[in-house]
C-alpha cells in the first residue's frame, strides 16, 4: 500500500445549515487515477473546493503528506504545498498567448519582487518545450490562448495545472464538450500524468471513468458512500439503489 | 520571424528616441507660452503612465488619483511659499491670525524633505488605502467608489483647513526656486526640461516593468483576479505595490505640474480632473505605455486650442470628442494604430501568398 499523499478527516462543510459535505473521511493515494463520481448535489465540487482552499471546511482536518495542515492556508498557499486545480469552465487567459499563460502558471517563486526579477532560465525553457510537446500546443505557442478550439483550451489549462509541479492534481470535469477523439486524447493525458502524481477527478461521464479510473469513489448526500474499482462500484448495490432510485423519481 | 520582431522594436525604439529629441529640442522652436502649456501637459503625461500601470494592466479602476497628484503638488507648493516669504509666515496663515508656522510646515523649509515628502506622502496614503482594501478582497466598481471617497475627505479636509492649506484659493504667488527666480524664462525652460526626462525615466522604467513576466502576471489579475490565486499568486500584494507606485508618480507630476503652473488649489485635484485623468488614459489606449502619454497630451492640447479658438463652446467639443472616441475606438488612439497594423500585415500576407501562386 503506497504512502497516502491527501487525507481528509471528519471535514464538515456547512453552508448556512446545509451540510455540503457531511464528516466526510477521504483519502487520496499517489500515482492513481482516483475519479469522484455521484448524483448532483451530493457534494463533488465542493470536496475540490475545500481541497484547494476556495471553501472554507467549517469543521476538520486536511492533512498533507500526513503533516500539513491545508484548511487555514490561504488558496496561494495550497498551491505552493503542491495542490492544483483545473475548474470546470475553462479558465485560461484569454488575452495572453499560449506560451505567456504557461509562463506565469510555471512553478517559481510567485511574491512581488522574485517576479519583478524573473528571468528565464534554460531550466525553465526546457520545460516549457516539453509541456508545449505535450499538449501538442507547440505551433500555437505565440497564438491568443482565447482563439484556441475547446479542446485545446481544456489541455492548456491542464498544463498550466501541471506547469505546477503539483503532486496532487483537481480536475473538475475535463472532457465536459469534447469530441470522441479529444477526450481520447484526455484520457491518454491524464494516464500520463498520473504516473507521477495523484490525480483526483470529478466526472459524469461514466464510460470515461470506466476507462481510465483507477479508483472510483461515490459520493452521496456530502458523504463517502463507497469505493472500489468501477467494477466492484458497478455492482454495489447501494449504490445502484442511488442512482436508479433518483432516476425513477 | 524572429528577425521582424526585432525589427519592429528597433523601429519602435528609433520613433521614440526621435520624439524624446524633438521634445528635448521643443525650447528652440517653441514660445515660451507654448512651451510651458507643453511642460504641463507632460506633467500630465507621467501621471497618467502610473494610472495606466494601474488601471490597464492590473484592471483597478482609481478614480482619486487626483488626490496623490495634490499631495505632490503641495508638497512642493509648500516649499514654494515658504521660500517667497523667506522663512516667514506666508500670507494666507497672517490673515487667519496665525503668528507661528505650524508643526506641519516646518519640514518643508528644506527642498530635498519637500521634494522626497511630495513622493512619500501620495505614496503611504496609498499604500494604507491599498493595503486594507485589496487585502480584504475588495475590487471593481467597490474601489472606485472608496477612492472616489478619498477625493471627497482629501479636498473637503483642504478647504476646510484655511489656515493650513490656504483654502478654496489654494497656494500660489511664488517668487524663487532654489534662488532663481520661478517665472523667468530660464527657470522655466529648465524646468520643462526636467519634465521631460522624469517622463523618460518614467516611460522607459515602467516599459520595461510591463514588458517582462511582471506585466503578464498583472493583466492576469486584471483578466482572472481569483483564477490567479490557484496560479499561486497573492494578488493583493501585486495590486496594493502598483497602486502605491501610480499614486508616487501622481506625486512627482504634480509637484513637476506646480512649478510649471505657478498655483495649487483644491479645485484642481477634485473629483472632476480626477475623472479627466482616467479620460486621458482611456483616450490615449489604455494596456500601453505610450497611449496614456499620447492621451494627456492630445485631450490637453484639444482643450487649450478648443478654448482658444471657440470660447463659449469648447466644452461642447470635448464632449463630442469623448462620445466619439468612446463608441468608435474602445481601445483609444493606439488601438487605431494597431488597426492599421494589422491591416497592414494582412494586406502584406495576402500579396505574399499571391507572389507564391504567379510562381507556381
Amino acid at each position: 500500500m503506497p504512502e497516502t499523499v491527501l487525507k481528509l478527516k471528519k471535514v464538515i462543510v456547512d453552508f448556512s445549515g446545509f451540510k455540503a459535505i457531511n464528516q466526510l473521511d477521504f483519502t487520496v493515494q499517489p500515482n492513481n487515477v482516483h475519479f469522484v463520481i455521484g448524483p448532483n448535489g451530493a457534494g463533488k465540487t465542493t470536496l475540490l473546493d475545500v481541497i484547494c482552499g476556495k471553501t472554507r471546511a467549517t469543521n476538520g482536518e486536511i492533512l498533507l503528506q500526513g503533516q500539513k495542515e491545508l484548511s487555514k492556508l490561504s488558496e496561494n498557499q495550497i498551491v505552493h504545498q503542491g495542490i492544483s486545480r483545473k475548474f470546470q469552465a475553462p479558465s485560461i487567459f484569454a488575452n495572453l498567448t499560449v506560451e505567456e499563460n504557461l509562463e506565469i502558471a510555471m512553478k517559481q517563486k510567485k511574491n512581488l519582487f522574485s517576479m519583478i526579477k524573473a528571468k528565464w532560465t534554460n531550466e525553465e525553457k526546457n520545460k516549457l518545450e516539453e509541456m508545449l510537446e505535450l499538449i501538442g500546443l507547440t505551433e500555437e505557442r505565440d497564438q491568443e490562448a482565447g482563439a484556441l478550439a475547446h479542446g485545446q483550451k481544456q489541455w492548456l489549462e491542464i498544463a498550466m495545472v501541471l506547469m505546477q509541479e503539483p503532486e496532487v492534481v483537481l480536475l473538475d470535469e475535463p472532457i465536459a464538450g469534447m469530441s470522441k477523439k479529444e477526450r481520447d486524447k484526455t484520457g491518454a493525458l491524464i494516464t500520463k500524468i498520473a504516473k507521477d502524481r495523484a490525480v483526483l477527478i470529478v466526472e459524469h461521464d461514466m464510460d470515461f471513468v470506466k476507462e481510465y479510473s483507477d479508483i472510483v469513489s461515490v459520493m452521496h448526500e456530502g458523504q463517502l458512500l463507497y469505493e472500489g474499482t468501477m467494477d466492484q462500484v458497478q455492482n454495489d448495490p447501494t449504490v445502484r439503489e442511488v442512482y436508479l432510485g433518483r432516476k425513477v423519481e | 520571424m524572429q528577425n521582424t520582431i526585432y525589427q519592429k522594436l528597433w523601429s519602435q525604439k528609433i520613433i521614440l528616441s526621435v520624439i524624446f529629441l524633438l521634445l528635448l529640442l521643443a525650447p528652440f522652436f517653441l514660445s515660451d507660452f507654448r512651451l510651458n502649456l507643453l511642460g504641463k501637459f507632460l506633467a500630465f503625461a507621467i501621471l497618467a503612465i502610473g494610472l495606466d500601470l494601474l488601471w490597464g494592466y492590473t484592471g483597478v479602476l482609481s478614480l482619486g488619483h487626483g488626490i496623490f497628484f495634490g499631495l505632490g503638488a503641495y508638497c512642493m507648493a509648500m516649499y514654494l511659499k515658504l521660500e517667497a516669504n523667506a522663512g516667514g509666515l506666508p500670507d494666507f496663515m497672517a490673515w487667519s491670525g496665525m503668528s507661528e508656522l505650524p508643526l506641519i510646515w516646518l519640514p518643508f523649509q528644506y527642498p530635498i524633505i519637500a521634494i522626497a515628502l511630495g513622493i512619500i506622502i501620495p505614496a503611504v496614503v496609498a499604500f494604507f488605502l491599498g493595503y486594507l482594501t485589496f487585502r480584504n478582497r475588495i475590487s471593481g466598481v467597490y474601489f472606485t467608489i472608496l477612492s472616489q471617497a478619498l477625493v471627497l475627505v482629501v479636498v473637503t479636509l483642504f478647504v476646510g483647513s484655511q489656515n493650513l492649506t490656504g483654502g478654496t484659493s489654494g497656494l500660489t504667488n511664488f517668487e524663487t526656486l532654489f534662488g532663481f527666480s520661478v517665472n523667468a524664462a530660464s527657470t522655466q525652460t529648465a524646468i520643462y526640461l526636467i519634465t521631460v526626462l522624469v517622463l523618460g525615466v518614467v516611460f522607459i522604467s515602467c516599459r520595461k516593468l510591463v514588458k517582462g513576466r511582471f506585466g503578464r502576471v498583472l493583466e492576469g489579475i486584471r483578466d482572472g483576479e481569483n483564477r490567479m490565486r490557484f496560479l499561486g499568486y497573492n494578488p493583493s500584494s501585486y495590486k496594493t505595490f502598483i497602486y502605491t507606485l501610480s499614486a508616487a508618480i501622481a506625486g512627482i507630476a504634480g509637484m513637476l505640474f506646480v512649478l510649471q503652473v505657478g498655483i495649487i488649489s483644491p479645485t484642481m485635484i477634485g473629483i472632476i480632473p480626477s475623472i479627466e485623468m482616467v479620460l486621458w488614459v482611456a483616450l490615449g489606449g489604455r494596456g500601453t505605455i505610450i497611449g496614456p502619454v499620447i492621451g494627456a497630451v492630445f485631450v490637453n492640447a484639444a482643450k487649450t486650442g478648443f478654448s482658444e479658438s471657440y470660447p463659449e463652446y469648447w466644452t461642447y467639443f470635448l464632449g463630442l470628442l469623448f462620445v466619439l472616441v468612446v463608441v468608435f475606438l474602445p481601445k483609444g488612439l493606439t488601438g487605431l494604430l494597431d488597426k492599421w497594423k494589422d491591416r497592414r500585415k494582412k494586406q502584406d500576407a495576402r500579396d505574399s501568398v499571391e507572389v507564391e501562386k504567379s510562381y507556381s
